[in-house]
């Protein structure tokens, strides 16, 4: 039902498109000034944040450099807890494992608890494809799935939605798909989670199978976890008799202790808790307790390549805490659908044009989507260096050429004669300063169309530096 | 003390007055400055749009240009970012592509000697009362380069401070950015562009007859605003403020 970000124009028409959309930018000035703002203070809290900081990005990138060891130590601590484990290496492999493991349980329906590698390779519409029903049970994702609409948030994926349009889903969707909306729903936050709740409550306890991501798992123990806030997740992975847990390859940690460090950072970084309030963590399959199979599908989708770059590879250190998209004032303008994937904001401006390619318009115009203001390296828990990655991306999209880049390399290259040669460079500017009076304020041409837009150029002045130094000083 | 005025090339171009006031407040400072001709830009402009390759021989023009100096002074937050940051990439990147040490031992020198402007001040000249009169209210806006890459923390604003007969008014969400982004504000102009109008408002909101930054290629963005929303706010940048006194006003 939730539609794909297949055949998405490039970032800068579609986020063209969504700034003027009054209402989704007052939605996400007031959701993401607020968390940004609380964020703040729950880091500020802690003394050694940066050592927190520096520690988890360390084990991250450890763990990065050893990945296969971890994942065959992983995979056989699953193993041994009873578990069974499928390497999926794309998008099409991770879903047949997917629909192949629940067609075996004959079952027709499923509940989620949200999972980002799932979207990301649109298990939902495959499952769909297959006849089998999946059911979106975190609050935010069940708002997107009901309105048929697409998440833009990697943590509040409604986060462009507010309180009136998600009364108006409800009463409109959700009889068609389980229990209906109470009568006489208002918009109250208290209203609507107990309209969610007694919905979801009924799939819970009917779903024999359940599929869910994961954000950690621990190699030496083979425990995945999951932290979340609603206690809808909790649910969705102990009421099924079968779970199946898709999860990204990178999400792995070495050891138990590490997640000492995660534990911290990752709250306080994406909704601004102290300690979130459910950690559920699952260790293969337990008698009496629990789902009695347990399934781990480890997808790789573009992480192998990714981690080949020596730049770019830090994008995988990237707990999905979202911080980067509250504090990054292009997303608060463009929104979550301009990025035209499930990782939007800065993060999925580099991620999605390293696991995706950057073949397609919206890939090659992501590394492109950011003013390299450094917000969002200010703020990441992981330390990733985003607006360097952006810059090495951006080098990639160049050389490739095609679209504009063409015109644009060959103006570079005449410009870097010019600056190559500070004669032709002062003669230049001089010609420009005489001929000032006929100068438009706005410049002809499609670059200075856009620039013209908003913003009058600046006047040239009578004399530039170089000549009045010659004048005055040499 | 071997001091080189490293202007930039939008300032060279666009604002001539930024370089005239560095030197008139550094000559006023005792501080005797050169302005090296052989320079041209750091390829910030390049380098940021993808084009890495292409500001390799502006790195080894600014090696040669600066060579025989001890401090390169610039009034331009963003251009010393690209120096301190992005030379030592550069070099390493165009070793590790097999074509050598040397860009990377010219990108070396470059980096410990580069200083934006209100670093000098302040860390190397060991000044924030710098003499200044400026009777007007002003609202500081601390570009993202200057404020996260340079780390210039209150700096500006303690230089700010010491300018007799100024009124500082705090501007709101002032670690906000402007929109600029060199050619992000082409590439993505709507968005810049909504940047850009939300930042103008926050700064007319503050009364302020004034707005001024460490840089001018962010205030080429924020003055190309006010100007066509007709606004009366002057952009100066921090160097002309603090080049006026009471005997030469500056503006
Ligand atoms: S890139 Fe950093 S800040 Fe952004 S979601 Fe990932 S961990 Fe969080």
């Amino acid at each position: 039902m939730s539609g794909t970000f297949v055949g998405m124009p490039s970032f800068p028409v579609a986020a063209g498109v969504a700034v003027t959309d009054e209402r989704l930018r007052g939605n996400l000035r007031r959701a993401t000034h607020t968390i940004r703002d609380k964020r703040a203070v729950a880091v500020g809290e802690l003394a050694d944040w940066g050592a927190l900081r520096e520690a988890g990005k360390e084990i991250k990138d450890r763990t990065l450099r050893g990945l296969d060891g971890y994942l065959v130590e992983l995979e056989a601590a699953v193993t041994a807890a009873g578990g069974v484990v499928h390497w999926a290496s794309d998008a099409d492999e991770a879903n047949r494992i997917v629909v192949d493991l629940v067609r075996a349980t004959g079952e027709r329906e499923v509940v989620k608890v949200k999972s980002m590698a799932t979207q990301e390779i649109g298990l939902n519409e495959a499952l769909e494809a297959a006849g089998i029903a999946a059911f979106e049970t975190d609050l935010a994702e069940l708002i997107v799935q009901l309105g048929e609409d697409r998440p833009s948030h990697i943590l509040v994926p409604a986060i462009h939605r507010n309180r009136e349009e998600i009364r108006e889903i409800f009463v409109r969707t959700m009889s068609e798909w389980g229990r209906p909306a109470p009568e006489g729903l208002t918009d109250s936050p208290a209203e609507l989670a107990e309209a969610a709740r007694v919905h979801l409550r009924e799939k819970f306890l009917r779903a024999k199978v359940g599929i869910s991501g994961a954000n950690f798992m621990v190699a030496e123990t083979g425990t995945l976890v999951v932290v979340e806030s609603e206690g809808n997740g909790r649910m969705c992975l102990t009421l099924p008799e079968t779970l199946i847990s898709v999860v990204g390859i990178e999400k792995v940690v070495p050891s138990w202790r590490d997640l000492e460090v995660f534990l911290q950072t990752l709250p306080r970084s994406s909704t601004a808790e102290r300690m979130n309030p459910y950690t559920s963590m699952w260790t293969g399959v337990t008698d009496g307790d629990g789902p009695e199979a347990f399934h781990l599908v480890l997808l790789d989708n573009g992480r192998t390549a990714t981690l080949g770059d020596e730049v770019g590879r830090q994008a995988l250190r990237c707990i999905r805490c979202s911080a980067c998209l509250n504090v990054c004032p292009v997303y608060e303008r463009a929104g979550g659908h301009a990025y035209g994937s499930v990782y939007p904001g800065p993060i999925g401006a580099i991620l999605s044009p390293q696991l995706r390619g950057i073949r397609s318009e919206v890939d090659a115009s992501l590394p492109f989507a950011s003013s390299l203001c450094g917000a969002c390296y200010e703020v990441c828990p992981v330390a990733i260096d985003i607006p360097e990655v952006l810059v090495h991306l951006r080098e990639r999209v160049v050389e490739q050429g095609g679209k504009g880049h063409r015109l644009e390399k060959a103006a570079m290259k005449a410009a870097g004669w010019v600056l190559n040669h500070p004669g032709a460079l002062g003669a230049g500017e001089r010609l420009a300063s005489k001929t000032r009076k006929g100068h438009p304020k706005k410049l002809p041409g499609p670059g200075g169309r856009q620039w013209g837009q908003s913003r009058d150029l600046p006047q040239l002045p009578a004399e530039p530096f170089r000549d009045w130094w010659k004048k005055n000083r040499a | 003390m071997r001091v080189a005025l490293f202007v930039t090339c939008v300032n060279d171009a666009l604002y001539p007055r930024t370089g005239r006031a560095v030197v008139t407040l550094l000559e006023r400072l005792g501080v005797e400055v050169a302005f090296p001709a052989a320079q041209t830009c750091c390829g910030q402009p390049q380098y940021n749009t993808g084009y890495r390759r292409e500001t390799e021989p502006l790195v080894r023009r600014y090696d040669m240009a600066f060579a025989d100096y001890d401090y390169v002074v610039t009034p331009s937050g963003s251009c010393a970012a690209m120096v301190r940051d992005n030379y030592p990439r550069i070099g390493r990147k165009a070793a590790a592509e097999g074509r050598g040490s040397g860009l990377a031992t010219a990108a070396a020198r470059s980096v410990p000697k580069t200083y934006e402007l209100t670093e000098f001040l302040v860390d190397v000249l060991g000044v924030t009362d710098v003499g200044a009169y400026f009777p007007h209210s002003v609202t500081y806006h601390p570009t993202c380069h200057g404020l996260r890459m340079l780390g210039l923390g209150d700096r500006p604003r303690r230089l700010l401070e010491a300018v007799r007969g100024l009124e500082l008014r705090e501007l709101p969400g002032a670690e906000e950015c402007c929109g600029f982004g060199g050619t992000f504000a082409v590439k993505n102009a709507a968005v810049s562009s909504a940047m850009g109008e939300d930042k103008v408002r926050a700064i007319t909101g503050t009364g302020a007859a004034a707005v001024c930054t460490v840089d001018n290629s962010c205030l080429m963005h924020i003055g190309g605003t006010l100007s066509r929303q007709g606004s009366e706010v002057r952009p100066l940048h921090l160097a002309e403020i603090l080049a006026s006194t009471e005997e030469e006003p500056w503006v």
